[in-house]
This record gives C-alpha cells, structure tokens and sequence, in this order.
C-alpha cells in the first residue's frame, strides 16, 4: 500500500516534538510510515501514555490487603468485599467531547467507563457522575448543562444501570471547560474476573460490536489540547454513542466470560483497536498480528489508518481461546452482534498490522505503552502567585448586621447548593431493586443481594478549595468523601479519581498538579484508602483560564450490615441533635463568600487528617451500635445550610429544629463557615447520653445544639423560617436557573 | 402457578420483574423474544426496558417478535399479561391496550417515587387493594404521558378500564401528583375483560421496604390470589 511521506510538518501535527520523533527513530531503526506515525501519536499521547503524570501518580498508595489488581494495570480496580464477591470501580473523564457536543460527549463518557467494568466480567451495578459547568447565567452553559445531563441520562437509563449519586457544581473557572466525570461500579464474583490481556500463541483476536466507522478518529489526541475557538471543528472527533448496542454487548460478554471462552478481553475507547491491542499484548508479553482487511466498517475506502484510530463506540477486543471461536460465535449471534476474528496472537512482542496480506505497521507493544516505551517527564513546576495572596483574609470587612434569614434563604436558592433534583430525577437511579439510598443523601447506598452487606459511593471535590491551596484542598477532597461513606453507615476502603487539571506544560499549572497528587496519597493514607486507579485530564482550558485544580474523588465503602444504612435527614420530633466536631472563625473559600459576596479567596479550612479520622471512627461506632438516627456532614455551606436540608431532605416528613449553639464565634462563620470534620448527628431522647460517652472516650468534641420538632428552623437569635419557605428556596431554584430562555 | 418474563433485547427491568416473583414465592422463568414458547407461564410480564433500543416509537418494534405473536394469543383467550413501563408501551403498540402514551409533558426523563390511586379492586391485578388506596410506587420513562381521545377515555370510565391514576400523598387527583401529563391522571388501564393490564409506575420496584416501598407486591400478591382462587377469565 502506498503510505504518504512522514514530514516534519506531519510529526508536529500529530502532536510528537522532535526527542520524542528521534525517539521512535531509534527504537524502528528506521523512519516511521504513515500509519506508524499515527500509532505512535495516539499512543504517546497524554491521554493513553499519562507521560506527564504517572510519575507522580506512582507516590500514590496503591496496596491494600483487600485490593485483586494492581492499580492501573486492569481496565479499573477491584476490592474484595467478602462473601467471594469483589467491587469493581472506576471514574473516568469526557471533558473535551462533552465541551462540544455535550450530549454525545457525555453519553459516550457513560458508555466507556460501564465497559471498562463489564470487560473484567462485572456486572454494572450504578454509575455515579462528577459535573462542573460555568454559571447558569451563560446560556450556552446552560446548553452544556442540558446536552450533558440528557446524554448521561439516556445512555444509562437505556443500558439499565442506576445513576445513583454525584455532584454539579458551578463556577465561572469551568465557563469554557465544563467536567464530566463518569463512574461506573460493577460486582464480580472473585473468581470470575478476566484479565484485558492477549497471551498464548495461536489464540484468535475478535474485534466484537459496532462496525468501525470514521468517527472519533484522534479522539486521544484531541484530548490532550486546549480548548480553543478551533475546538468546534473538532465536532467530528466526538464518538457517537448505542446504548443498545452497549447492553447487548454487556449480557454477550458475560456470558463468554461465564463460559470461560476468553483468554481477556478490553474496550476499545481512546484510540481504538491500537490500543486494546498494544495494551492487551504488552501486558501479556505477547505478540498480535491483525488483517486490518477483515475489520467491519461502515464506511467505504477507510485505510488502515483511519482504522487503526478510529474510536467508534461499543467494540471490544476479545482474545479468544483457541478452539472456542464457534461457541463465542454463537454468543454473540445470539445477542445480534457481529464478532469477526481480525487475527491471532504469537510469541513476537510485535503489534503488526497487515493490509491484504501486506505489512502496513510494525512496532513492539511494550514500546507503545505506558509503563513501557511510553516517554515519562517530570515538568516544573512553579507556585502561582495568586496562592499566597488569597491566603490571607481580614474577616473584619464583612458586616455582622445582616438578615441572616435572607443570607440563608439565598444559599439555599445558589447553584451550588440547591437540590439537584432536576439533574437526577433525569437519571433511573432504581433500576435493578439494589438502591437502598439513592441521590439526596450524603452518599449512594446498594445493597448486596445475598449477603447482609451494602455498599456506599459518593464523590466529592471542592475545586474552590483546590484553587486556593491545591494540597489542602485534595486533602479535603478525601476527607470529605469518606465522611460522606461513614456518615451513610460505611467504612470507607477504597478510592478512584479522576484528575481535572489545565495544561501540564505550564509550571503553575504542573505545580496545582503536583501539590494535589501529594496531598491525596497524604490523606488516602490516614484514612487507610488505596487508590485503585483512575484518569488524568490535562488541558482542560478555554482561552481566558484554565479550570480549577479538580482532582475529583470516588469513594467506595463498605457496611457490614444492610441495618447500619443511615441518612441524612431527621426521623422523629423530640430527638435530638448533635454537632460532632467544632465551629472555627473560618470563612475563606466557602460558599457564603461567593454567594453573597462573589468573592473566592482564602484561606481555606484547616485540616487534621488524624483528627478527622477520629470523629468519623466515632461516628461510626455510633452507627454501629444503633443509636445514630440521622448523619449529615457539614459542608458547602456550613451548618446552617446542613441543618436545613437535614429538614427537608426527606420530602414527603419535613421536620423542623430549634437549634442553641454557644460557640463564642462570629454569626457569620458559626451560620456558613465551612469548619472541616463536623456532622450534625441525631438521636432518639434515650440514646443521647450514649452518643456523648461514645465521644468523651474517643476525645471527639461533641455538643447537644438542639431538638427536632415543629415546622420551622430556627438557630439562636438568627434564623427563624417556615420550612415551606427553606423548600421553596432550596427545591425550585435549579429549574429556574438552568431552564431559562434567552 | 408459574410467571413468565418476556426479555428482548434492551429490557432492562426482567431481571427485576424476576425477582420480585422470587420475592412471591413462585415460580417464574425468562421467555426470549425470539422463542414462541410461553413456557405453560399463567401471568405473563412484559418488563420495562428500551426494547430494541426504541430508537423508533417506543414499543414499535417489539410487538413484531415471535413471542409477542404467542402473548396476543394468550391474551385473547384470557391469559393474564401485565405490561410495565416499556411493557405497558408494547401493549398498547400491539393494540391489547387502548391509548398511547406520548411524550413526557415536560419532555425529560423523570424517575422519582409517586403516588397512584387504585381506581377499581375488581382486577385480578388490584383485588388485595381497596378502591382509593393511595401505592407509593416510582416511575422511570420519558415516554409516559397517557393519552386518549376523550370519548375513549369516556369509553374507558364508562367499563372501569382505568386501574391506577397519579395522585398525592393523600389521594387526590392533582396536577402537581401527575408526573408525566397524562390525561385524567391515568397511570394505568385494563382492557375490557381485565386480564390484560398496563401501568407505566414499575410495581416490581416496590418489593421490599429497603428499596422504598412495598406498596407493589400488593399487585402481585393480588395476582396469585385470584390465581389460587382458581378464578379463568372467560374466552373474549
């Protein structure tokens, strides 16, 4: 075949600088072909290589005596959960396609990330999503907003996997880039999971699902770049997604899984069959030759180029065991899908490619890959000036004479702490009976059929907190979600992240990255959470600035018993109220300040890892001993936001509190500061005392701040409000704000 | 007494549908669209889902299947079919409901827990029920707005085809109760002998009290009553 002549021109374009093109020369010995050339752009690219993080992606804690894959190494981690049954996770972003075609973008974003969960023979059990979009008062955000909430809605509502948590989030830093982050959660038994490998000699490779068409080719790389007003012309790198064709493909793979009919299987998402190829050869220590001829496509006269980086939607790569191909046929005629074996594994090493008998590429797999040839570069990075002048904040300049009422009123209605139900009442949050606690409350809860066990999930990442002071801020970000899982009645055990960040070439940029990724394994390591894999997305930036920091946190977590599951919301008049933890003079980086002063600045929050452990251990030994009624943490917001929705989360039994807290600090900071390691606490009258001792042995500061009772909130001399009004704000401001016209 | 649960490709509640008949007690097997066989089933369930990916009409495609010709059959010589969500969707494509169900009014995908109003307890489906008691049960469509011509819907009052309608938590028929549009606030209708029924709120996601609610085994437990009563329907 005739390949056109690699140019200088040709190699920038496909995003390679000159070390890494040499690079490629010395390992060929010999200049790269066309297609090559495209292989290795897709493949060093930052999306599959992570050639600027995963060097420090490697200080992150990556064992745990419960964790069955090596972090990284498998489409997504696995914790064993007891009862020979393992979890399955993963978080994955689509920020590039869902900033230009939000539908597609974030509906595909759903689709990769259930593969990477069924591929390993788990059966998607709930989907979670992390959002941020610029303010609703941007029309096209709000576009962004729809797009992405239909798509991830009818991608999983169609597949038949229960959305069940997540957070939106608004700010003008993601104006340009919004984030959607999709993750996926699957159960396995332990014994039943496959590994994404390619090994043995003489096995068949199949390429299974959808034809191969032209859409989403360099897709990866597309990915790997800013957003610009160019962008746009980049519609056509954006996947079309087939839930159908997704959940036949779910019940085939299964069942070829079921049957043991498979050496390993991947997804074909970021740079398509290259990829699963490379990857899945690489980490068997194998080689694969495919006819590049046999692949389906939809589209007439694709070279083997377009082929080879096409990422169309619903395929997959099965290798095969050898002698088994009529009965994995049969499967998948069965489910109305097409499998054609496009070639077979050897002992080579070599990825290569053939055209009509011809060889049209040739490259060994392991030079391809990260954690093999793929380069790694350490960046610099340089603290941004604007940290250390937002650290400092004169809390004197803000009046104390206000209408608390009002302040809260318009805390409730603000985007970021609204009710969200019109996001998720979009989404199936029920579909396969295991939603024991679906959105609304701290975190996700499915319950394990056959076992006594359940499991939580949440994720969280306050990115304003990350701007401010990246290394705190991720800490938070960890804190905050395993106290989200305790306070649901679960011990947290594991994480998953997603890691949104600007361009990685620029020092201040590299320097948020850096601080972040120290300040997750800082806390992942108190709280005893492996991190069991994830996904990096850099450049994500629109010309006037990039996002904030966002490194966006997935936690599982683990009740032992279905009749520890805890919620946020109050039960019964006369019980009472706790706050675990204390009320600082702290009002930097909340939300109060940029809801009614529309001012971001710091210092954020302090933090103590130790101690926040102690009071969600405390916690949950309350829970445990079954004197805990309601838990809620107290954060976006601070207390009094956390107070109201404790009444008012539950819509059908709203319950009112009188609330008296003594703390000697400013109105302001005790009603909305954002004091880490807190969580307003309920129980019955009896069960009080209970609850304090708990907290006087385990030296965690706890204080009775009120009653639940009647049909208003009322905290000190402060708020004094008819729940109907708290609803009202709370419960009808998103429609408002994101379904007008302009 | 044995339940049947159609799967095509895209269902995705048969798996819960089943279930919630192991919940019962009974027997209960998966019949494949593909398959003419109902398996000596005595209920048949038409699960929801996105059968065929409903990329068309929803419901649209399903109705030509194999084994959909073998469920009108059963249908017509008074077989008991309950048609969910997508299943309810089938039915009325397939002409054993009347009506169609159009658009969600608010065009969105809606899943959330409503309220529904039993209209009639004279149905093998809702005789465990009192007329007016108020199912706590959840919805999941964004093609769920039932719609009629008002004098079928006149038609429909007049035999008591109407079974469910949305409603408050106290069982008034209000606007704010009614999710999707419908017409008359109709959640679910027979047909005229009864053993054909269709509800867009999924009955089998309210089996147990740690899913929210167990108001729907009420319809399932209706069923195999008035199957052990050992009651048949007469040949339409």
């Amino acid at each position: 075949m005739e390949q056109p002549k690699v140019t200088p021109q040709m190699v920038k374009d496909h995003g390679l600088n000159d070390e890494e093109y040499q690079e490629i020369m010395e390992i060929l010995g010999r200049e790269p072909n066309y297609t090559e050339l495209g292989i290795f752009s897709v493949m060093w690219s930052e999306h599959c290589s992570y050639k600027n993080s995963i060097a420090l992606l490697k200080t992150l804690p990556r064992e745990g005596k419960a964790l069955l894959t090596k972090t990284g190494e498998e489409n997504a981690g696995a914790v064993d959960i007891g009862d020979g049954l393992a979890i399955v996770f993963k978080i994955e972003s689509h920020n590039h396609p869902s900033a230009v075609e939000p539908y597609q973008g974030a509906a595909t974003g759903v689709g990769g990330i259930l593969r990477d969960i069924f591929t390993m023979g788990a059966r998607p059990i709930a989907s979670l999503n992390s959002l941020r979009f610029g303010s609703p008062d941007n029309p096209r955000v709000r576009y962004l907003v729809d797009g992405v909430v239909r798509g991830i809605g009818d991608y999983g509502n169609s597949f038949g996997v229960p959305t069940v948590a997540g957070e939106t989030y608004f700010d003008e830093a993601y104006t340009g880039n919004p984030l959607v982050n999709a993750m996926a959660v699957g159960i396995v038994k332990t014994d039943g999971m496959i590994s994404a490998t390619i090994k043995g000699a003489g096995n068949p490779v199949m390429i299974v699902g959808s034809k191969t068409g032209r859409d989403g080719i360099h897709g990866a790389t597309f990915a790997s770049e800013e957003i610009s007003e160019k962008s746009e012309l980049k519609r056509p790198s954006v996947q079309i997604g087939d839930p159908f064709t997704e959940k036949l493909l779910l019940e085939a793979t299964l069942e070829i899984i079921e049957k043991d009919l498979a050496v390993g299987i991947q997804d074909m998402g970021a740079a398509g069959i290259t990829c699963s190829c490379s990857e899945m050869s690489a980490r068997g220590n194998s080689g694969v030759t495919i006819d590049i001829d046999k692949v389906p496509v939809r589209e007439d006269k694709m070279t083997p180029y377009e082929i080879l980086l096409s990422e169309s939607q619903e395929r997959m790569l099965v290798c095969v065991k050898k002698g088994y191909e009529e009965e994995v046929y049969k499967v998948f005629k069965k489910w109305e899908l097409e499998s054609v074996i496009i070639g077979e594994t050897n002992d080579s090493g070599i990825f290569e490619v053939r055209l009509n008998g011809e060889t049209v590429a040739k490259i060994p797999s392991e030079v391809l890959v990260l954690g093999g040839g793929a380069p790694v570069y350490h960046r610099e990075a340089k603290k941004p000036s604007y940290i250390d002048e937002l650290a400092h904040l004169d809390l004197s300049q803000f009046s104390l004479k206000r209408d608390w009422n009002k302040d809260l009123l318009t805390m409730l209605g603000s985007p970021n702490i609204c009710n969200k139900d019109w996001v998720y009442n979009q989404y199936d949050s029920m579909v396969r009976t295991n939603t024991a606690v679906g959105p609304g409350s701290d975190a996700a809860v499915m319950r394990i059929r056959k076992t006594r066990k359940a499991i939580a999930l949440t994720t969280d990442c306050n990115g304003r907190y990350c701007y401010l002071n990246p290394r705190l801020g991720a800490q938070q970000a960890v804190a905050e979600a395993a106290r989200n899982v305790v306070c649901s009645g679960a011990k947290p055990v594991a994480i998953t992240n997603c890691l949104n960040f600007g361009n990685p070439y620029k020092p201040e940029i590299y320097y948020g990255f850096a601080e972040a990724v120290a300040g997750m394994g800082e806390a992942c390591r108190v709280f005893e959470t492996p991190v069991t894999g994830g996904n990096v997305s850099f450049y994500n930036e629109d010309p006037e600035h990039a996002v904030f920091p966002t490194p966006v946190i997935g936690m599982l977590g683990i009740i032992d018993d279905i009749k520890h599951v805890t919620t946020q919301w109050f039960k019964d008049t006369g019980d009472l109220i706790f706050l675990l933890g204390e009320s600082e003079d702290e009002l930097g980086g909340s939300e109060y300040l940029h809801a009614i002063y529309g001012r971001t600045t710091g210092p954020v929050p302090a933090l103590n890892l130790y101690y926040e452990k102690a009071v969600q251990e405390t916690l949950l030994s309350a829970i445990r001993a079954g004197i805990v009624k309601s838990a809620h943490d107290c954060a976006d917001g601070g207390l009094a936001v956390t107070l109201a929705e404790c009444c008012i989360a539950n819509r059908d039994k709203m319950m009112g509190a009188e609330i008296y807290i003594t703390d000697d600090i400013r109105t302001d900071a005790l009603l909305f500061g954002e004091t880490q390691s807190r969580v307003v606490v309920t129980t019955s009258k009896d069960d009080g005392e209970k609850l304090v001792d708990l907290c006087i042995t385990h030296k965690i500061p706890v204080a009775a701040i009120g009653r639940v009772v009647g049909e208003r909130l009322t905290i000190n001399d402060a708020i004094d409000l008819p729940l109907k009004g708290i609803a009202l704000s709370y419960y009808s401001s998103l429609t408002k704000l994101v379904e007008t016209i302009s | 007494m044995r339940f049947g649960v159609v799967t095509f490709p895209g269902s995705n509640c048969d798996y819960d549908a089943y279930s919630a008949i192991k919940t019962l007690g009974e027997d209960v097997v998966f019949l494949w669209h593909q398959s003419a066989d109902l398996m000596n089933s005595d209920v048949i369930i038409l699960p929801g889902g996105f059968s065929y990916g409903d990329y068309l009409r929803s419901g649209a495609i399903a109705r030509f299947s194999p084994i959909m010709k073998s469920v009108i059959k059963f249908a017509h010589e008074g077989g008991l079919v309950i048609g969910i969500c997508n299943g309810f969707q089938v039915l009325v494509e397939s002409g054993l409901l009347p009506g169609a169900l159009m658009r969600n009014e608010h065009l969105r995908f809606a899943c959330k827990y409503i309220y529904i109003r039993v209209e009639k307890n004279d149905n093998p489906f809702t005789l465990d029920c009192a007329v007016g008691d108020v199912l706590k049960i959840p919805i999941a469509h964004k093609d769920g707005n039932y719609y009629n011509f008002q004098a079928d819907i006149e038609i429909l009052k007049k035999n008591q085809q109407i079974l469910f309608r949305y409603c408050d938590k106290d069982g008034r028929i209000t606007e704010a109760g009614n999710p999707n549009g419908s017409i008359d606030n109709i959640a679910g209708v027979c047909n005229e002998s009864g053993n054909v029924i269709g509800m867009m709120p999924h009955p089998e996601r309210a089996v147990e009290d740690i899913l929210g609610s167990s108001d729907g085994m009420k319809l399932f437990e209706s069923v195999k009553k008035f199957y052990k009563q050992g009651v048949k329907f007469e040949r339409a």
